[in-house]
């Protein structure tokens, strides 16, 4: 369907037909186009990434310079920014809230896979009376604001005396409480023809069967696509560990951030930016590796991004 | 089985989404009640139900306990307290309807919030959409290098809502800040936007509209499925560029218009993480970033007025209700689906 294989054919029949001059204006017309189409799209990714690249470069800016330099390029370019951050904040070191945040975004992931993977093969293969309420329910749930579970799940962990312990952030993801995996791996098992299963089936595989051996290793492409969207949600959360966690040796990095943002905003500005990069760093790294997984995750489902 | 199925299977794009969803209750529907209606219902055949049935629920059991005791005890938990006074130390007291009556009655900040949230939505998500599907019919243009940016465009849309971006756009567009200064070049002499009344909601707006990218692959994704033959026959009839996109590429794409416009209209209303880090969590300047959600986790958790806050929380959730249903009232009127004849 793509429209590169049909324009040349079209060009081609029409071409033999037209005069000599008249054609060599149209290829001239067209890579005139095919310029100012690059020449556009530069110009878009130039603003769009612009700020990442200021972020990227202000991090070697000495804190007295941002007043004066707010340009791309530092005057006196050095490593103080990085050195002075890995001390780390509140007596905590830097590397305690990377490891605090990596904690939580695994755990995250392992919950969300198994969590939400069983339950979407309920809701795509097995037939049972409920499901489809259920299914419905579930829907329900992606368009329902947080607004509105965010306090009684506050009051539920308080009673259960488990705030500013990890369990708030992590027991949801094993409930599959983040719908938008679900529907994702139930949309993915649909896609999937039934004749297989269905072979095992009468070779008297039952569910749990079907599902290990059948399933999971051909839902690997939405696995992973939740898992990575999992993980960079879970890492750059900043809500539920606000809510949740008090202790500063237990603040992942975005509560760590707001430290820096609070404490050394006017006086230290290196340093926050310095933080704000490194936090965001695994964040990139992680989408230029998996861009694609990414992107076609989203074409695909329409995650929220 | 590699990415390419993923891709194909973007052939039902985020359009296909919403219409599947549907469809497909009504299938199983369908298939269900044939089966209950067999009058004769062997014993193996019902044991196979019952089994069928301990399988689903055993499959379904995490997310079951999940849903029932992480959102819809707490949804009706939170219904209760909206009702209540309560801070968390002392029971909850029954009040009435009084946390709804001062909220629009004795609460000018509640009001504000309202105000600066449905400007931040009904302002920001048009524009970001715009923006998201001129750049996509840009992409669509050419196949070749295409991908680069596309990519490139998206990233912002994966960590847009992160701290760290919210301490960025600060600085950019602080006083002398590099958007102050390239302004200046022009003339513009408008200072910082942070502490601005009139441009902190403008800076806010800019921040969801740079992330135009998720919504634009969802775009690029539809506009892949515009059979090319339509334009053609467009262009016959004598189609303009601005008659194309009016008579082909609109009505073939509503239906990816309202899969977006309803996800980011939602997703607007819950813009957190940024409002707070920008006005260093007291919703400044005179209150412009002190969005629905900041309000209500101030109320909540710095007041420990909780009832109020459950009964913003419930407020909130009414208007994103009536905004779904109008939006899917109307989609019969200007979304067109695939395969049917209008």
């Amino acid at each position: 369907v793509s429209t590169t294989t049909d324009i040349p054919r079209a060009e081609f029949l029409e071409s033999a037909l037209e005069p000599q001059p008249e054609r060599r204006r149209r290829i001239k017309r067209r890579s005139v186009n095919t310029i100012i189409w690059f020449v556009v799209l530069l110009a878009i990714t130039a603003v769009v990434l612009y700020p990442l690249v200021w972020l990227f470069v202000a991090t070697f800016k000495p804190s007295s310079e941002f007043a004066q330099n707010p340009g791309l390029i530092p005057e006196n370019p050095s490593f103080d920014n990085y050195i002075k951050v890995f001390e780390g904040i509140a007596g905590t070191p830097l590397w305690r809230f990377f490891t605090n945040s990596l904690f939580i975004a695994v755990m995250a992931v392992i919950g969300t896979l198994f969590s939400s993977a069983l339950a979407a093969y309920a809701f795509a293969r097995i037939r049972f009376r409920g499901v489809r309420v259920l299914f419905a329910a579930m829907i329900g749930t992606l368009l329902l604001p947080f607004h509105v579970i965010i306090i009684p799940q506050y009051i539920l962990f308080n009673k259960l005396e488990l705030v500013d312990t990890y369990w708030p952030l992590i027991l949801p993801k094993f409930l599959a409480t983040e719908a938008f995996f679900v529907f994702l791996i139930v949309q993915f098992i649909r896609n999937i023809p039934r004749d297989m299963d269905e072979a095992a089936r009468i070779d008297g595989a039952g569910h749990i069967r079907t599902f290990t051996s059948i399933i999971l290793p051909l839902i690997k492409p939405a696995l992973i696509t939740s898992a990575i969207f999992t993980f960079i949600w879970t890492w750059n959360d900043f809500l539920a560990p606000l809510l949740y966690i008090n202790s500063p040796e237990k603040y992942p990095l975005p509560i760590a951030l707001r430290l820096y943002n609070d404490a050394t905003s006017t006086s230290d500005y290196g340093a926050t930016v310095a933080v704000s990069f490194l936090a965001l760093l695994p964040i990139l790294l992680f989408f230029i590796v998996f861009q694609r997984f990414l992107v076609d995750g989203v074409a695909t489902q329409g995650l929220k991004g | 089985v590699s990415l390419e199925t993923q891709s194909i299977a973007s052939a039902e794009a985020g359009s296909e989404t919403v219409r599947r969803t549907t469809r497909q209750s009504d299938g199983g529907n369908g298939k269900r009640n044939g089966g209950n209606g067999k009058a004769t219902v062997t014993p193996g055949r019902r044991s196979a139900n019952r089994r069928e049935t301990i399988a689903g629920y055993g499959f379904l059991a995490p997310w079951l306990i999940g849903f029932l005791g992480l959102t819809i005890g707490p949804m009706i938990y939170s219904l209760y307290l909206a009702f209540t006074r309560y801070n968390l130390f002392t029971d909850p007291e029954w009040i009435g309807f009084d946390n709804f009556i001062r909220m629009f009655t004795e609460d000018p900040q509640y009001i504000q919030s309202v105000q600066i949230t449905l400007v931040y939505v009904l302002v920001g998500t048009p524009i970001k959409l715009a923006a998201a599907l001129g750049i996509a019919m840009l992409l669509n243009y050419r196949n070749k290098g295409s991908s680069f940016f596309r990519s490139s465009f998206y990233a912002p849309s994966l960590i847009g809502a992160s701290v760290s971006v919210a301490i960025l756009w600060r600085a950019m567009f602080s006083t002398d800040g590099p958007v102050d200064r390239s302004l200046s070049l022009f003339g513009i002499n408008v200072g910082g936007w942070v502490g601005n009344v009139d441009l902190v909601i403008p800076m806010m707006i800019l921040l969801a509209v740079w992330q135009f990218g998720a919504p634009m692959v969802i775009f690029l994704a539809g506009l892949k499925q515009i059979p090319q033959e339509l334009y053609e026959a467009a262009e016959v009839d004598g189609a303009g560029p601005i008659r194309k996109f009016r008579s082909v590429t609109i009505p073939m794409l509503s239906s990816v218009i309202f899969f977006n416009l309803l996800l980011e209209t939602i997703n607007a209303f819950q813009v957190f993480a940024s409002a707070y880090i920008i006005s260093n969590g007291s919703g400044g300047p005179a209150g412009m970033t002190n969005f629905y959600t900041l309000y209500l986790y101030k109320r909540g958790f710095a007041d420990l007025q909780m009832g109020y806050a459950a009964a913003m929380a419930w407020a909130l959730v009414v208007v994103v209700a009536i905004i779904a249903f109008i939006l899917f009232r109307t989609q019969k009127s200007w979304v067109h689906y695939a395969g049917e004849n209008k």
